[in-house]
């Protein structure tokens, strides 16, 4: 506040000390025919501030003996009489008057006149200081939320727009920024041969440079994930990439994962950054590997992990806004609560919705977040590994594109396949037809045709059944069920030509069987196996 | 993948319209399969013979064509039979019941010659 009044009260004077020359004789014009004197300077330690602040009435200049630097240049400004401008003690200015014109000393009446309008213009002038001040105050605010506001777009520019859908997993991720912006972040990077790089990580510092900072590293992680295979060589590449641009005193905790969704195998490295916890069927498990933090120097080594996911495990990837988080007393949220709070719930969107709930109930409803908050959480699902059990032995597992005609590859490829089973002609015939509709289901039904959706065809045999599971990765909702064709309908027109694919499916298999999981449906053709040895039932 | 677009070629064998079809009954066959037809009525004759000897492949869509091309046929008051269907393809005849609403003839000659005889009768 003293930096902002300072300015004006200098201001003040300088004004103020042109007037008495405008009243000086052989002056016309005050503004155009005289330079602006420079403003007498009071400084912090001059007598004379002191000796005005005190004043209660008009100080008489020519009188005044002190030794002060302001009172000799007052004196040469020609200043007869100093008005002190005191609001609640501080002198907020003065009003500087020289001779009158009369040459005549001034008078008790002019004195009571200049006291009493002392008295009036002081507060008048500290109201319009104050709203000064504040005007000043308000433009500094606004800045700095503009300033929010494009770290808060980088930020969220920089996250991902969605997660992937892997099938026998369940993927959620949560983010949300403290009001001062932090530099948190997370990512899920797909990967050659259906590999998913997932990464956690936090910039120290706020705002603007945090924002741009993440989302350098994000780009570096990026590319060298598609790249590099190891997750401790992407780290050190990564560290080296950012190290030479490290704005100072800034640096990057990461973790970085690397997971094979088909096997649960997750290999991981870890910048400095707080340690993932795996929950699993014996209990919680930290998923440790040593780094330093990236950009703080060049050459770090980053330790590689493994672990392995079973089905039912769940791992939560967190960033330090939950642990670091007050309840009123200053206590911290800290690792135990948050391990006591996974020990609670099975994991996914369920985890990350306990952790919220658990912490506004820590911190109190209205407290202000402190630091940004991310979690990601990986759940395999318990569904998979009963299925793959009882499923079998995996004979053939590919892939086709969605487009017309293409339902014969699929055929093709289950007939390759099932050739070892040896079934005979009949059930081999029902069942490339059952694949051949059921193909075509999913790329017209799920995949709407659509080239970059692939279908995707997976031949299992046990020693009871022989199955194909046809998925989709149609995001589309539910499959069709269309009402059961009746020829003569059809033939009268009451019913369209068409819907005799899931009919037919049914009529050439024995089971059929619909699991929708993340977005993508599986129909699932069996044969029963039992007591079958020439394929005549 | 390139699927063998149907050839239906119409000739007439003891005044009864033949159509012979070559390829996969789907989605592609539409135009053939109403084109064979339109031909094989153009002269007014009383029986159309579908002849799947060469038809390779027969998904719900060409089903779907089928089941078209005989609501047609009856709405014209002609009769519409079928041979040269494998084993299996005639197994999903009879489930659809198409084999309910067309003869299935063994071969060409029962088609064409119990069309005859249905045409006589």
């Amino acid at each position: 506040m003293t930096a902002l009044t300072k300015p004006f009260r200098r201001r003040l004077l300088g004004r103020r000390r042109a007037e008495p020359e405008a009243a000086q004789p052989e002056r016309t014009d005050a503004d155009t025919a005289l330079p602006e004197q420079a403003p007498v300077e009071i400084a912090a330690n001059d007598p004379l501030l002191a000796y005005f602040q005190s004043a209660s009435e008009a100080v008489d200049i020519d009188g005044l003996e002190l030794d002060s630097p302001a009172l000799r240049e007052l004196k040469a400004a020609g200043v007869k009489l100093a008005v002190p401008l005191v609001s609640q003690g501080e002198l907020i200015g003065v009003l500087n008057l020289g001779p009158r014109l009369s040459e005549q000393d001034y008078s008790s009446d002019d004195r009571k006149l200049l006291d009493n309008l002392a008295a009036q213009a002081a507060p008048a002038l500290r109201v319009g200081q104050l709203v000064r001040e504040q005007e000043a105050e308000a433009a500094t605010r606004q800045r700095f939320e503009q300033e929010l506001e494009v770290a808060r777009l980088i930020q969220q520019h920089f996250l991902p727009k969605e997660l992937p859908d892997l099938p026998g997993w369940q993927v959620a991720a949560y983010y949300r920024p403290a009001r001062e912006v932090g530099g948190d972040f997370y990512d899920v990077i797909p990967l050659p041969d259906g590999r998913v790089g997932f990464v956690v990580g936090d910039v120290t510092d706020k705002g603007v440079p945090a924002a741009l900072v993440m989302s350098a590293t994000r780009s570096v992680l990026r590319a060298s994930a598609q790249r590099l295979i190891e997750p401790g060589i992407v780290l050190e590449r990564v560290n080296e990439h950012l190290f030479p641009d490290m704005p100072e005193k800034m640096f990057v905790t990461c973790l970085y994962g690397v997971l094979d969704p088909a096997t649960g195998h997750l290999r991981f490295a870890n910048a400095g950054h707080d340690l993932p916890y795996v929950k699993t069927a014996h209990g919680l498990v930290e998923l440790r590997a040593r780094g330093m933090p990236l950009g703080l120097m060049s050459g770090m080594a980053y330790e590689e992990k493994e672990a392995t996911l079973d089905p039912g495990d769940s791992v939560l990837l967190h960033s330090d806004g939950v642990v670091e988080a007050h309840d009123p007393q200053r206590n911290m949220f800290g690792f135990p609560r948050l391990k006591e709070t996974m020990a609670g719930v099975p994991g996914g969107q369920a985890l990350i919705d306990r952790v919220l709930s658990e912490l506004e109930a820590f911190t109190g409803p209205d407290a202000e977040q402190e630091d940004d908050i991310t979690m990601v959480t990986l759940q395999r699902s318990l569904g998979a590994s009963r299925a793959a059990a009882a499923n079998g032995r995996v004979l053939a597992e590919f892939e086709l594109s969605s487009a017309p005609g293409n339902e014969r590859q699929a055929v093709d490829g289950v007939e390759r396949a099932v050739a070892e089973i040896g079934l005979g002609s009949p059930r081999l015939d029902r069942l490339k037809t059952a694949v051949a509709e059921a193909t075509m289901n999913a790329m017209e039904h799920g995949n709407e045709y659509r080239a970059d959706r692939p279908v995707s065809i997976r031949v299992l045999h046990s020693p009871d059944r022989l199955r194909v599971q046809v998925t989709d990765q149609g995001d589309a909702g539910e499959l069709p069920h269309p009402e059961t064709p009746d020829l003569k309908a059809k033939l009268e027109g009451r019913q369209k030509p068409r819907g005799w694919g899931l009919f037919l499916i049914e009529k050439m298999v024995d089971e059929t069987r619909v699991t929708s999981e993340g977005g993508v449906h599986t129909l699932e053709l069996a044969l029963r196996l039992e007591g079958v040895g020439d394929g005549d039932e | 993948m390139a699927t063998s677009e149907l050839q239906a070629v119409v000739r007439e064998r003891d005044g009864v319209a033949v159509i012979d079809l070559t390829g996969e009954v789907n989605a592609s066959a539409e135009e053939a399969l109403n084109d064979a037809y339109a031909a094989a009525t153009a002269g007014g004759g009383g029986s159309v013979v579908l002849n799947f000897e060469h038809a390779d492949y027969i998904n719900s869509t060409g089903i779907a064509l089928i089941v078209g091309l005989l609501a047609q046929a009856r709405k014209n008051g002609i009769e519409v039979k079928a041979f040269g269907l494998s084993d299996h393809y005639r197994e999903i005849f009879e489930i659809t019941r198409l084999a309910d609403f067309m003869t299935i003839a063994d071969n060409e000659d029962h088609a064409v010659n119990g069309a005859e005889r249905s045409k006589d009768a």
